[in-house]
């Protein structure tokens, strides 16, 4: 069945980005036209969640191509809930752009870069095509590249070149995977090769695209053991340009990974999932031991990205509907309370100018709000209830003790503890202990509460309506565990 | 033609893959454009490098089995993308030269609030 709605969230904000170059010189009006714009994309992004809820999945053949020639885009509930929640963290921290950024970035097509990378990232949320995801990868990633050397600081360019040298590799390993795949199946409709990897018999070279393609999204997505150029790039950009990072970036990556380990490589590569799971394990431990050793908000935020990244890592690999769901749940919750934590840092630093511990102190006295703000979604992130993190960590612990994880669940439980000294470190020296000689400046912070607000309330709904929300994870999950309806619905009944 | 494509692209690669891990940034940005047309190479022989006919159908039907012509539109796209980075490489490496006075990656690291 085809509908034309799952091109507008990449369309959309093309063409905002594109209007945006030209309002460059009016940065009050470039403001309100991307927020409006987003919130429309917003409204999209629902309208997509119900409707692959209620008609199942969503498949637009561009051109009117039939299936395996031309690029098809494929929504299931997995990569409408991506797109949902991608709009819901980018209208929160453009409303903080807004109020937190020098009038110079703003110039230099901040909001049209911003869009671009929505684009990038609705595109790989919402194409069934391996080779238009490598594209979509680019268009999000030399986006973020601009982003991230937006104001060209010293500091920013020289992380920035390292970033770019990083990715640039990871995305030719893509291509090299994506050769790989074409060569032992014919195609690259993902639905199409899900089906034509049950017929090939090399399973030497499927074995080395499994790893290939493991390789390309554990770089994009900071696992163990690629992870170390993530805490050094989220620290360079400004804090808001981290936060949409932060939360948005590596979970392409994540989901890159369910969708071809679900669609490929878990039926036919039995080494896989364990590998996966050793691998969430070390992510989730070395993450969260690097955070303790940390001594700067920004960084200790950057650290917990990457152990949590494990966790979403871990639903993966244990593959049973309960811990898949816990997984796509674990993402979504950490998407909005991610950001959210990151814009505290950014709120903080916009008042006080630095974010590092030592030289903080009190902010809970100057401002309460915030201060309560981050309590809360420091409690979530380590999973305390009735907050949406302890939803997906129960979800996750007891699929893995129901599937045999004992190694895995444990490292789990520990790290979420860890987590939780962690966040009380960054409450006790930042925000309670008594500042001797603090300036604070609190100009623009109440809409940037309110930005901050909208993510941290999103993550207690979350929580609280969990028997709402959890649904919708469970038939993600089941899409992902029997890819057949996924694979009708693009090729047709044959 | 197989194996004397997949040794070239072994060659490239290996040379790219040398120069990326070079200290200079120049270096690593030519490491990475051969890097890329390697794969390039790859991707253009994941068709099959057979003699055959364009992929028009015909009647009569070609006495050659047509080409398969996929590869060579992946192809174009990798290298207008691989373009666009390089491009962008080379901007911020003379931006990173030029805040920085030095083009040793050694001297990337450090400042701002490292402990």
């Amino acid at each position: 069945m085809t509908s034309n709605l799952p091109i507008l969230p990449v369309a959309l904000p093309m063409v905002a980005g594109i209007v945006l170059i030209f309002l460059r010189d009016r940065p009050r009006f470039s403001r309100g036209f991307a927020l409006a714009a987003n919130l429309v994309v917003l409204g999209v992004a629902v309208t997509l969640v119900q409707r692959v809820r209620t008609d199942g999945v969503q498949v637009l053949n561009f051109g009117e191509w039939p299936a395996p020639f031309g690029i098809v885009f494929a929504v299931d509930m997995l990569g409408a809930l991506m797109v949902l929640v991608t709009m819901v963290v980018s209208t929160a921290t453009l409303l903080f752009a807004c109020f937190s950024l020098d009038e110079a970035r703003e110039r230099m097509f901040f909001y049209a870069l911003f869009e671009f990378l929505l684009m990038g990232c609705n595109g790989s949320f919402l194409t069934g095509d391996l080779f238009n995801m490598f594209v979509w990868f680019e268009v999000l990633l030399i986006s973020s590249y601009g982003l991230m050397a937006l104001g060209s600081e010293p500091y920013q360019l020289q992380e920035t070149f390292k970033y770019l040298v990083i990715n640039a590799m990871s995305s030719s390993l893509f291509l090299v995977g994506v050769a790989l795949i074409y060569s032992l199946t014919g195609t690259l409709n993902m639905a199409d090769i899900s089906l034509k990897l049950a017929e090939v018999s090399d399973h030497g070279t499927l074995a080395a695209v499994a790893v290939i393609f493991l390789m390309v999204f554990a770089i994009k997505g900071a696992l163990f053991p690629v992870y170390q150029w993530l805490p050094r790039s989220y620290f360079a950009p400004p804090t808001v340009v981290s936060a949409l990072f932060g939360g948005l970036l590596t979970k392409v990556g994540v989901y890159a990974l369910y969708r071809v380990t679900s669609l490929f490589f878990a039926a036919h590569v039995p080494f896989l999932l364990p590998l996966l799971a050793f691998v969430a394990g070390a992510t989730m431990l070395l993450g969260v031991l690097g955070a303790l050793s940390q001594w700067d908000m920004k960084r200790i935020l950057s650290y917990h990205i990457i152990s949590q990244i494990g966790y979403m890592i871990m639903g993966l690999a244990i593959f049973t509907p309960l811990a898949l769901a816990g997984g796509i749940f674990y993402i979504i919750h950490h998407i909005l309370v991610k950001t959210s934590l990151f814009l505290v840092a950014g709120s903080v630093e916009a008042s006080r100018g630095t974010t590092h511990l030592r030289r903080l102190g009190g902010v809970i006295d100057q401002a309460p709000t915030l201060s309560g703000l981050f309590f809360v979604a420091g409690l979530a992130l380590a999973g305390t209830p009735p907050l949406s993190g302890f939803i997906a960590k129960f979800m996750l612990i007891r699929g893995g003790m129901e599937g045999g994880y004992n190694l895995t669940v444990l490292i789990a439980v520990l790290t979420g503890f860890l987590t939780l000294f962690s966040m009380m470190k960054i409450f006790r020296y930042g925000f309670w202990q008594t500042a001797d000689d603090s300036t604070y400046e609190p100009g623009g912070a109440t809409p940037r509460v309110v930005a901050i607000a909208v993510l941290v309330g999103s993550g207690v709904i979350l929580g609280i309506g969990a028997s709402f929300f959890v649904p919708y994870a469970q038939l993600a999950a089941q899409q992902l565990l029997h890819p057949q309806a996924y694979v009708q619905a693009v090729l047709g009944s044959h | 033609m197989d194996v004397p494509i997949l040794f070239t692209v072994a060659v490239t690669l290996t040379c790219g893959m040398y120069l990326v891990l070079e200290r200079t940034l120049l270096r690593v940005i030519i490491g990475l454009g051969l890097l890329s047309n390697g794969i390039n190479l790859l991707l253009l022989s994941t068709g099959g490098l057979e003699p055959g006919s364009p992929p028009i159908l015909t009647t009569p039907p070609a006495s050659l089995p047509p080409v398969d012509p996929l590869p060579q539109a992946l192809i174009l796209t990798a290298i207008v993308i691989g373009f666009g980075v390089t491009a962008l490489l080379l901007t911020l490496a003379y931006r990173t030269f030029e805040s920085l006075g030095s083009d040793d990656l050694g001297d990337l690291h450090g400042r701002m609030n490292d402990e």
